[in-house]
């Protein structure tokens, strides 16, 4: 009985490890919600844990019961069990079979409402403010993170302050895509023509992988990047970096940009000796590019091909 | 490949065919598409072959192809689903192989792989999980509800040839052009024209449209079947499980195919007459499509799985040797499930934007039908305790689906709080969910119905020991497939990547190879069980009809049973009738008289529209326009005239009947009743003895 006497705490903390030991284990792989580097994916892991927990009531007796009531009840001649071939209802067991399901599920609908609102994506009430504006924009198959008030954006690396709120708006300039840095919250799509929102925060200096986890094409699987979480220092610098060693983001080296190319062939093509291997530099020209984008898409006329970043027409890798 | 389409033969042209690719450009994954194109032609050569050397292209036509019989329309279902999961399967152990070779990019293209999982989706779902289900509900529904066939039976036909003749444009592709590379959900604005020009997304939309109008024709005759069929005394409250489960199946298809029809043929106007609903330009809105989608792909995960939960139903009465527990509930749980499922679709995509309180409210929702679906699992636990469970192949596999079932809910109920869902929405944590619940909960369900109900289409039972190893191995194999990958989806890895570069992905990618190769030994192990058991049929015969010693209506005729199904139309008195009448000891009575039977002549209108359908959708997908024009006045005209049929039935005269029946039951009446002791031995001719006495 000595787990009856256990703090609240230290009891979910025993139910949890018992119960959830190899998940947590086997997925312990730092590019993961598993392993949060921000309070938006740690409360993402809780409450993960927390619904396993309570849905394993129901599951736990079906797994124990089957077995038991196969072997117990098993055909035999002479078998001293009972035999009810006519029993088919018992109002008790009625009230059991409906009604622990409903009590599990209200009370897995209360911490769900709950967590819905608090972890909406949309919601800014996580990381230290003034919060970091970045726009994102999908191409295929690279993101551009674009600094509206820095003046700079990148390719490859998402850089940011640690403790700091990020706020991202998000759009693509081509097909469907779905945006996500897992050890920091969890993903929201990026559509043409319409802006979504997503707000994260590291809560150490980490580096983690970020993604597309929506099939777009040849390169969707190279369409990673890495997010590099610093001090505010380390982030004044890096921002300085990049403005120094960035090529300016025109009309031109947007449309290379956005052809049809993977991570690597965009660096063969735009970067430059000053920058890292796997990211792209640039100084912001136009800081309404990312409203120019969004707007392409709501003019009077079609669109013809070769205006459509992400279709052969517009342009790829081997016609560079 | 060209997309200037003025030529006779539109589009198509010598690069569509994936030889021309293996010349030009040799390397494994040329290799590996033509592999797949060289099956399809071997394949139609080796059956077209022995159906001419054997010299059955008569009875094939006559028996078979025109036959609106229900019992032989259900069985081709059976036979088409059955073709289609094999290469459904051999597609999942090509991309689970394709994953092991990782890290790095594996053998094949990134374009090929993405064609690899949208055409294993839509063949599981849409030419497997569909006909099967209709296969066994077409076999039975008029048996269980003492009706001599469906409502329609030449709609019937219809629809057969329609989901045959969309199934076979999946064949097609493998040899001529592509398929669509956007997956089974095909979500536009990357399916549109402007970034997928090519004929991958044709030959999905055109699959998808006619299968869909024979899916919808299906749901409409059944409901019809069920509503207005039912023999005397058949009341709702006494319908057999399976039967209620095909009521809310056929509501379920009613209303939710037409939103995808509506989806496909919308995406269509897109790509062929340059509408704009889904475009990125003009106002189009792929979110459109989205809601659209699901609002038929959610209903269509219950109308696939319900009708195994009936089976289940059956199965776990007969072989528990008790009436089924919580009938009551189970309806009120099966009809709650049916509604329910038309309120939670937007959980497809809790991750477009929407407010927090639209995914809460639509959350709350998913996690509703949790309570019927825990409700039923429980009614079944009870259906078992106190019984006397018989390990029969049918019943280890339900034994197998309560188990895997209940770990397919939970990963389910995870995924309806948005919460989670944002962190695991499109990786393969989704993926090892809904393989969770199709496969231990849909096919093992349609396997066990196979196991159950063969038998009485064939008048042989199926070999135990095989079956016993398929349970065995479909299990395993399930488990080591798919159990792994809800790591892997933790971790973070997305769904439909052919590559990976994570290390600590690579054990599970190798557990997850080797259990695929066991699911294809289980797909061999019921191919091995099919022929062992026609070999040794003579040793396995159940001419009386009721081997298991069930409870409903369609073991009380032989097996086979006859065109006319009963001789003479049941009164209904029971819930489970049959198994009151053997109580009361006249399960097999002598009729006073006998009537004359009107069944349906023999049509071929579905078959000409199959075939019509057929290239009708091929010139649509190759823009060969006056083809498609032709092929539209060939099956407006195919109709026409079958419409001045006068002569649509024969009558099988009562005398004749009389014979039949007679003769059965003088076997009846000569054949040895076995206990279950025997149940699996040659001496099981289909007469059951009572069995064990009740034991308080």
């Amino acid at each position: 009985m000595a787990l009856f006497r256990m703090s609240p705490k230290a009891m979910q903390v025993v139910i949890v490890a018992t119960a959830l030991s190899a998940t947590a284990q086997a997925a312990g792989a730092s590019d993961s919600f598993m392993d949060p580097q921000g309070p938006i994916a740690a409360v993402q892991k809780v409450h993960l844990l927390r619904a396993t927990v309570l849905i394993l009531l129901a599951v736990v007796p079906v797994l124990v019961l089957v077995p038991l009531i196969a072997f117990r009840y098993r055909r035999r001649k002479e078998s001293g069990a009972i035999y009810r071939p006519k029993w088919d209802f018992s109002g008790p067991l009625e009230f059991v079979m409906w009604g622990v399901p409903v009590l599990i599920v209200v009370l897995l609908s209360f911490y769900l409402w709950k967590a819905t609102h608090r972890l909406d994506p949309y919601s800014d009430r996580f990381g230290e403010m003034p919060a970091l504006n970045v726009q994102v924009v999908g191409l295929d198959w690279k993101w551009l993170f674009i600094y509206p008030d820095l003046g700079i954006a990148s390719v490859g690396e998402l850089g940011i302050p640690v403790k700091q709120q990020v706020a991202m708006t998000l759009t693509t300039d081509t097909v469907m895509q779905s945006f996500m840095i897992p050890a920091l919250a969890g993903q929201i799509y990026a559509m043409p023509g319409m802006t979504t929102e997503l707000h994260v925060v590291s809560d150490v200096a980490a580096t983690m992988q970020g993604e597309n986890t929506q099939y777009n094409g040849r390169g969707f699987t190279k369409q990673k990047f890495q997010t590099v979480a610093m001090s505010a220092e380390e982030f004044n610098e890096w921002v300085d970096e990049v403005r120094s060693n960035g090529v300016a983001l025109n009309d031109e080296t947007y449309r290379i940009l956005a052809m049809r190319t993977d991570r690597d062939e965009v660096q063969a093509a735009l970067g430059t000796a000053q920058m890292p291997d796997n990211a792209l530099y640039f100084t912001l020209e136009d800081s309404n590019l990312f409203h120019s984008i969004v707007h392409r898409y709501h003019g009077n006329n079609a669109l013809t091909a070769d205006q459509q970043p992400g279709t052969v027409e517009f342009g790829q890798e081997a016609q560079q | 490949m060209t997309t200037n389409g003025s030529g006779f033969f539109g589009r198509l042209n010598w690069d569509a065919f994936p030889i021309t690719g293996l010349i030009q450009n040799p390397n494994t994954n040329e290799i590996v598409a033509n592999t797949a194109a060289a099956i399809v032609i071997v394949g139609v050569i080796v059956v077209v072959g022995s159906l001419t050397w054997f010299r059955l292209w008569g009875p094939l036509w006559r028996d078979w192809l025109t036959s609106a019989d229900h019992k032989k329309i259900g069985i081709m279902y059976i036979v088409f689903a059955i073709v289609m999961l094999a290469r459904g399967v051999l597609e999942g152990v090509v991309m689970r192989a394709q994953q092991a070779a990782g890290p790095g990019d594996g053998f094949l293209e990134a374009e090929h792989f993405a064609e690899l999982f949208s055409t294993h989706g839509t063949i599981m779902i849409f030419f497997v999980a569909v006909p099967f289900v209709f296969g066994l509900a077409n076999f039975l529904i008029p048996l269980m509800i003492g009706a001599r066939d469906v409502a329609f039976p030449v709609m019937n036909q219809i629809s057969l040839g329609l989901t045959v003749s969309a199934g076979m444009m999946l064949m097609v592709s493998l040899v001529v052009g592509e398929f669509s590379t956007g997956g089974w959900t095909a979500y536009p604005p990357y399916t549109g024209a402007a970034f997928n020009p090519g004929v991958g997304p044709d030959y999905w939309i055109w699959a998808i449209v006619v299968s869909g109008v024979g899916t919808t024709l299906t749901g409409i005759n059944f409901a019809v079947t069920i509503y207005k069929l039912r023999a005397p005394g058949m009341k709702f409250m006494r319908l057999p499980m399976y039967c209620w489960t095909i009521i809310c199946s056929s509501i379920l298809i009613v209303f939710a195919m037409p939103p995808l029809g509506v989806a496909a043929l919308m995406l269509a106007a897109d790509r062929y007459l340059d509408f704009h609903f889904f475009t990125n330009d003009l106002g189009g809105n792929m979110m459109n499509y989205a809601n659209m989608f699901w609002l038929f792909g959610h209903p269509e995960v219950y109308l696939l799985v319900l009708p195994a939960y009936g089976i289940y139903s059956e199965v776990f009465a007969t072989f528990s040797a008790k009436r089924l527990y919580g009938y009551n509930s189970l309806v009120i749980a099966t009809m709650s499930i049916a509604v329910l499922s038309f309120t939670v679709w937007l959980h497809h995509f809790f991750t477009m934007g929407q407010s927090a309180l639209i995914n809460a409210v639509f959350g709350i929702a998913t996690m509703l039908i949790a309570i019927p679906t825990g409700v039923k699992v429980y009614d079944w636990m009870a259906t078992l305790f106190r019984g006397r469970i018989r390990f029969s192949v049918p019943m280890l596999y339900g034994l197998s689906f309560l188990m895997l079932f209940v770990i397919g809910g939970l990963s389910g109920v995870i995924l309806a709080n948005p919460t989670v869902d944002y962190q695991v929405h499109n990786t393969l944590f989704l993926v090892a969910h809904f393989h969770n619940v199709l496969l231990p909960g849909v096919l093992f369900g349609l396997l066990a119905g196979y196991n159950y109900w063969f038998p009485k289409a064939f008048g042989f039972r199926l070999n135990e020991f095989w079956g016993r190893v398929s349970v065995a191995l479909w299990t395993v194999g399930f488990m080591l497939t798919f159990l792994p990958l809800y790591f892997v989806g933790l971790m973070g890895m997305p769904r439909r990547s052919f590559s990976w570069e994570d290390p600590s992905f690579h054990p599970y990618m190798i557990v997850a190879v080797v259990g695929a190769l066991i699911i294809l030994a289980a797909l061999l192990s019921v191919i091995v069980q099919l022929w062992v058991s026609i070999r040794d049929r003579e040793k396995a015969r159940v001419p009386v009809g009721d081997p298991w010693d069930a409870h409903t209506l369609e073991w009380s005729i032989p097996a086979p049973p006859p065109s006319y199904n009963f001789a003479i139309v049941p009164h209904v008195t029971d819930r489970d009738d049959f198994a009151a009448a053997k109580e009361r000891g006249n399960a097999y009575p002598s009729p006073d008289a006998y009537e004359d039977i009107s069944l349906s002549l023999n049509t071929g209108i579905g078959f000409s529209l199959c075939v019509l359908s057929g290239v009708w959708m091929f010139a649509l997908v190759w823009w060969i326009w006056w083809l498609a024009a032709l092929m539209t006045i060939f099956m407006l005209a195919a109709f026409i005239a079958w419409t001045f049929k006068a002569e649509t039935e024969r009558v099988i005269p009562a005398d004749d009947v009389r014979k039949q029946h007679e003769a059965w039951l003088d076997l009846v009446h000569n054949s040895t009743p076995v206990d279950r002791d025997h149940e699996t031995a040659p001496e099981n001719r289909g007469l059951a003895r009572p069995d064990l006495e009740a034991v308080t």
